[in-house]
C-alpha cells in the first residue's frame, strides 16, 4: 500500500516535472547545444558549417575591433541602465505615492506604448530626431541653433533609442518595489533630521534595493544584445555586438563566428548578472 | 515666563475633506511634562502628534514648540523626536545603525556617537543587542530600540503614538513603569498618546481627553477622573451610572435632579446648570455603599432590590435595581470569610442605596 503511494507521488512529481522539463529542453538546451556545437565548427566552400572543429572562432572573437565592440556595447547599456534609472525612479515614486485607483491607470498609462509595434515606435522616434524633423525644426525656429544637429547615426541617437524602448522594464520593477515601501520608515529618517536628498540615499535607495536590482538587469541584457534599435537609430553607421552576430547570421553567412560571439556574449550578461544578485543579496540580507 | 511651553497648540484644527480630524484644539504643555492625548481610536490623537512632529500642516491654528511659532517648518528641523506606533525601524540597519542615525544626521563626531549610543542602549537595557537587526528581535526589544533612537538626540519632546500597543499585557504593565522612571530621569516633555485609560492615568501628569477632534478636558488624573466637566469623560474614564433627569433645584455648588422615575438626587453642580434644564447625574459605583438600615435623612438615599452579585476578589459587584432603573455599586470586600453569605446581599433582597452629594456630578445633557 504505502509502496504504491510512494510509487504514485513519484510518478506524480515526474508528471508535474514533464511539461516545464520539455520546454526547457527543447527551447533552451537543445538550441543552446546546437549553437555550442556549431561555434567549434569550420566553414565549407559554401560557407555551411563543417567539419573540422576548431576554435577559431573563438580567437577571431579576441580581436581588438569585436572587443573594443563588447566593450561599447556594454557601456551604451550601462549608461542606458543609469539613465533608465534616474527617469524611472521619480516615475515610480510619484506612481506610488497616487491614491489607489490612480496607480492603475498610471501603470497601464506605462505599458500602453508595448501595444503599439516596437518598430513602428522606433521609426517614429527616428521621425523626431531627423534633420528635418520635429525636434531640429523647433530648434531651429526658437532660434536656438542654426543648422539642424545630425542627431541621427550617432551614438546618442542609439541611446535615446534604448532609453526610450527599455524605460518601462525600468519603471515597473521600481514601482512594484516602492508600492509596498513602509512611507512611515522615511517619515521616521526625516523626524531624526534627514533632508531629503539624505533620507533618499540611506533609506529609500538600500530598502528598494531589489526594484533597482531587477529593473536594471531587464534594461541591461537587452541593451547589449540589441539589434533593431542600434539598426535604425544607427543609420548603419553605429555597430554593437547585436547587430555583429546579426550580420554573421545573415549577409556575412558566417554562422560559426555568431555562434561563437553569442556565447561569449552570454558569458558576459551571465557573469554580470551574478555580481549584480551577489551585491544585491548582500544589501537585502538584512532586510 | 508666564507662557513658558514645551509645546503649544492653538486653535488647530485639521479638515481632511470636510471631516475634522483635529476639531479646534488648544493645549499648553509644560516643559518635562507627562502629558497624554487619551481618546477612543479615530478621535484625532495621531493627527495631533503628526501635526505637532510637522508630518501634518494644520487646516488654521498654530503650533508652538519651545515658544517658536513652527509654521511651516519642516520635520527634519523641529527640535521634537518622535517613537512611531510601527515602530518604524529601518529594516536594514543593525541597532547601533538605527539608534546612530540621528547623531549623524546632526553631524556629531564619530567618537561622540558612539558614546551616546552607547549610553542610550544602557538606558533601554539593549547594549547586548547592539549588532542585531529590528527583524531579530522582538516586540518589546524593538520598542526600546525605538525609544533609544529617538531618545538618543535629546529632543525638546518626545511623541510616542500608541508605543506599548503592540505589546502584551505583562510586558505592556513592565514597560509602563520603565517609561514613567526613564522620563523623570532624563528629564524630557512626552507627548503619550493611548487609548487606554488605565495607562494614560498611572503615567500621566496631565491628560487631554479627546472625543471626535475636539479635546473635551485637559487635566491631572485625578481631575479627569473625579471632575469630570461632561457625559463623555465621565463614561470614558472608568465606569459610571448615569441617571438622567431635569434640574428641580440649585443650592450653590450642588443641584438637584428628579430623574424619569420620580426619584431626587443631589449632586455637585457642574457645567452652571440651572433649573429646569436637562441633565445628567454621574455616579461611580465605588462611590455609593449598599446598607441595611439607612442613616435617617441622609440625602441620595433609597430602598432598592438587589438583582445580581459578582464576587471579583478585591470587591463585589452588586446590580440593583431602583424601580425600573439599574445601576451598578462596587463594594469592597474589606473583611475576610470563606462564607459567601458575608459578602453583601443575595439577588432578590431588599437593600438600601444611599451616597454623599459630594460623591455625584450633575453634568449637562
Ligand atoms: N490622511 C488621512 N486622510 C483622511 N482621513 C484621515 C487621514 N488621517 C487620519 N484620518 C482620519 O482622521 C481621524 C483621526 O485619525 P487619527 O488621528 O489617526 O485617530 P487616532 O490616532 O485617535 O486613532 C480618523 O477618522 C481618520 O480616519
Ligand atoms: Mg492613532
Amino acid at each position: 500500500m504505502l509502496q504504491t503511494i510512494r510509487e504514485r507521488r513519484g510518478l506524480q512529481v515526474l508528471g508535474l516535472m514533464l511539461p516545464g522539463g520539455f520546454w526547457l529542453i527543447v527551447f533552451f538546451a537543445l538550441p543552446l547545444a546546437l549553437i555550442f556545437a556549431i561555434s567549434l565548427m569550420s566553414r565549407d566552400e559554401l560557407s555551411r558549417p563543417a567539419l573540422p572543429l576548431t576554435l577559431a572562432n573563438y580567437q577571431q572573437t579576441f580581436d581588438p575591433l569585436y572587443i573594443n565592440l563588447f566593450l561599447f556595447s556594454i557601456g551604451l547599456s550601462l549608461l542606458t541602465t543609469l539613465i533608465t534609472l534616474i527617469i524611472a525612479f521619480p516615475v515610480a515614486l510619484f506612481m506610488a505615492r497616487l491614491p489607489r485607483r490612480w496607480r492603475t491607470v498610471m501603470t497601464l498609462l506605462v505599458m500602453i506604448p508595448f501595444w503599439t509595434n516596437f518598430l513602428v515606435r522606433t521609426y517614429a522616434l527616428q521621425f523626431l530626431m531627423r534633420a528635418n524633423g520635429p525636434i531640429n525644426t523647433l530648434l531651429l525656429n526658437l532660434g536656438l541653433i542654426h543648422e539642424p544637429i545630425q542627431m541621427l547615426s550617432t551614438p546618442f541617437a542609439v541611446l535615446v533609442g534604448l532609453v526610450y524602448g527599455e524605460l518601462p522594464f525600468m519603471i515597473l520593477p521600481l514601482y512594484t518595489s516602492l508600492e509596498k515601501f513602509d512611507w512611515s520608515i522615511v517619515e521616521a529618517a526625516q523626524d531624526l533630521g534627514a533632508d531629503a536628498l539624505r533620507t533618499l540615499v540611506r533609506v529609500v535607495l538600500p530598502l528598494t534595493a531589489p526594484g533597482i536590482l531587477a529593473g536594471s538587469i531587464l534594461v541591461f541584457v537587452p541593451s547589449v544584445g540589441s539589434y533593431i534599435t542600434v539598426e535604425l537609430m544607427g543609420g548603419g553607421k553605429i555597430n554593437m555586438i547585436g547587430r555583429v552576430i546579426a550580420q554573421q547570421f545573415g549577409q556575412s553567412g558566417n554562422w560559426p563566428f555568431g555562434s561563437a560571439i553569442s556565447l561569449i556574449l552570454m558569458v558576459v550578461v551571465t557573469v554580470a548578472a551574478l555580481v549584480y544578485f551577489r551585491i544585491g543579496r548582500g544589501e537585502r540580507s538584512a532586510l | 515666563m508666564a507662557n513658558d511651553f514645551a509645546v503649544e497648540l492653538r486653535d488647530v484644527v485639521k479638515l481632511y475633506g470636510n471631516m475634522a480630524a483635529v476639531d479646534h484644539v488648544s493645549m499648553s504643555i509644560r516643559h518635562n511634562e507627562f502629558f497624554s492625548l487619551l481618546g477612543p481610536s479615530g478621535c484625532g490623537k495621531t493627527t495631533c502628534l503628526r501635526i505637532i512632529a510637522g508630518f501634518e500642516r494644520p487646516t488654521s491654528g498654530q503650533v508652538l514648540i519651545d515658544n517658536k511659532i513652527m509654521g511651516l517648518t519642516p520635520p527634519f528641523q523641529r527640535n521634537v523626536n518622535t517613537v512611531f506606533q510601527s515602530y518604524a525601524l529601518f529594516p536594514h540597519m543593525t541597532v547601533e545603525q538605527n539608534v546612530a542615525f540621528g547623531l549623524e544626521m546632526k553631524g556629531v563626531s564619530r567618537a561622540e556617537i558612539n558614546r551616546r549610543v552607547g549610553e542610550a542602549l544602557e538606558l533601554v537595557r539593549l547594549p547586548h543587542l547592539a549588532k542585531r537587526y529590528p527583524k531579530q528581535m522582538s516586540g518589546g526589544q524593538q520598542q526600546r530600540v525605538a525609544l533609544a533612537r529617538a531618545l538618543v538626540n535629546r529632543p525638546k519632546v518626545l511623541l510616542l503614538d500608541e508605543p506599548l500597543g503592540a505589546l502584551d499585557l505583562k510586558l505592556r504593565k513592565e514597560m509602563q513603569i520603565e517609561l514613567k522612571t526613564l522620563q523623570r530621569d532624563v528629564g524630557i516633555t512626552f507627548i503619550y498618546v493611548t487609548h487606554d485609560q488605565e495607562e494614560a492615568l498611572t503615567m500621566s501628569d496631565r491628560i487631554a481627553v479627546m472625543s471626535h477632534g475636539k479635546a473635551l478636558q485637559i487635566g491631572s488624573p485625578l481631575e479627569i477622573y473625579e471632575r469630570p466637566t461632561c457625559k463623555f469623560v465621565a463614561d470614558f474614564i472608568g465606569e459610571t451610572n448615569f441617571l438622567e433627569g431635569r434640574v428641580t433645584a440649585v443650592n450653590g455648588e450642588f443641584a438637584t435632579l428628579t430623574i424619569r422615575n420620580g426619584y431626587v438626587f443631589t449632586g455637585r453642580r457642574v457645567n452652571g446648570l440651572q433649573v429646569g434644564e436637562v441633565a445628567t447625574l454621574s455616579v461611580r459605583p465605588e462611590k455609593m455603599q449598599l446598607v441595611e438600615h439607612p442613616v435617617e435623612g441622609s440625602a441620595n438615599t433609597y430602598e432598592v432590590t438587589v438583582f445580581s452579585i459578582a464576587y471579583v476578589g478585591s470587591d463585589t459587584r452588586v446590580i440593583i435595581n431602583l424601580g425600573d432603573q439599574r445601576l451598578d455599586v462596587w463594594e469592597q470586600n474589606s473583611t475576610s470569610t470563606l462564607n459567601p453569605d458575608d459578602y453583601f446581599f443575595k439577588p432578590g433582597e431588599k437593600a438600601w442605596l444611599t451616597f454623599k452629594p459630594e460623591n455625584a456630578l450633575v453634568l449637562a445633557q
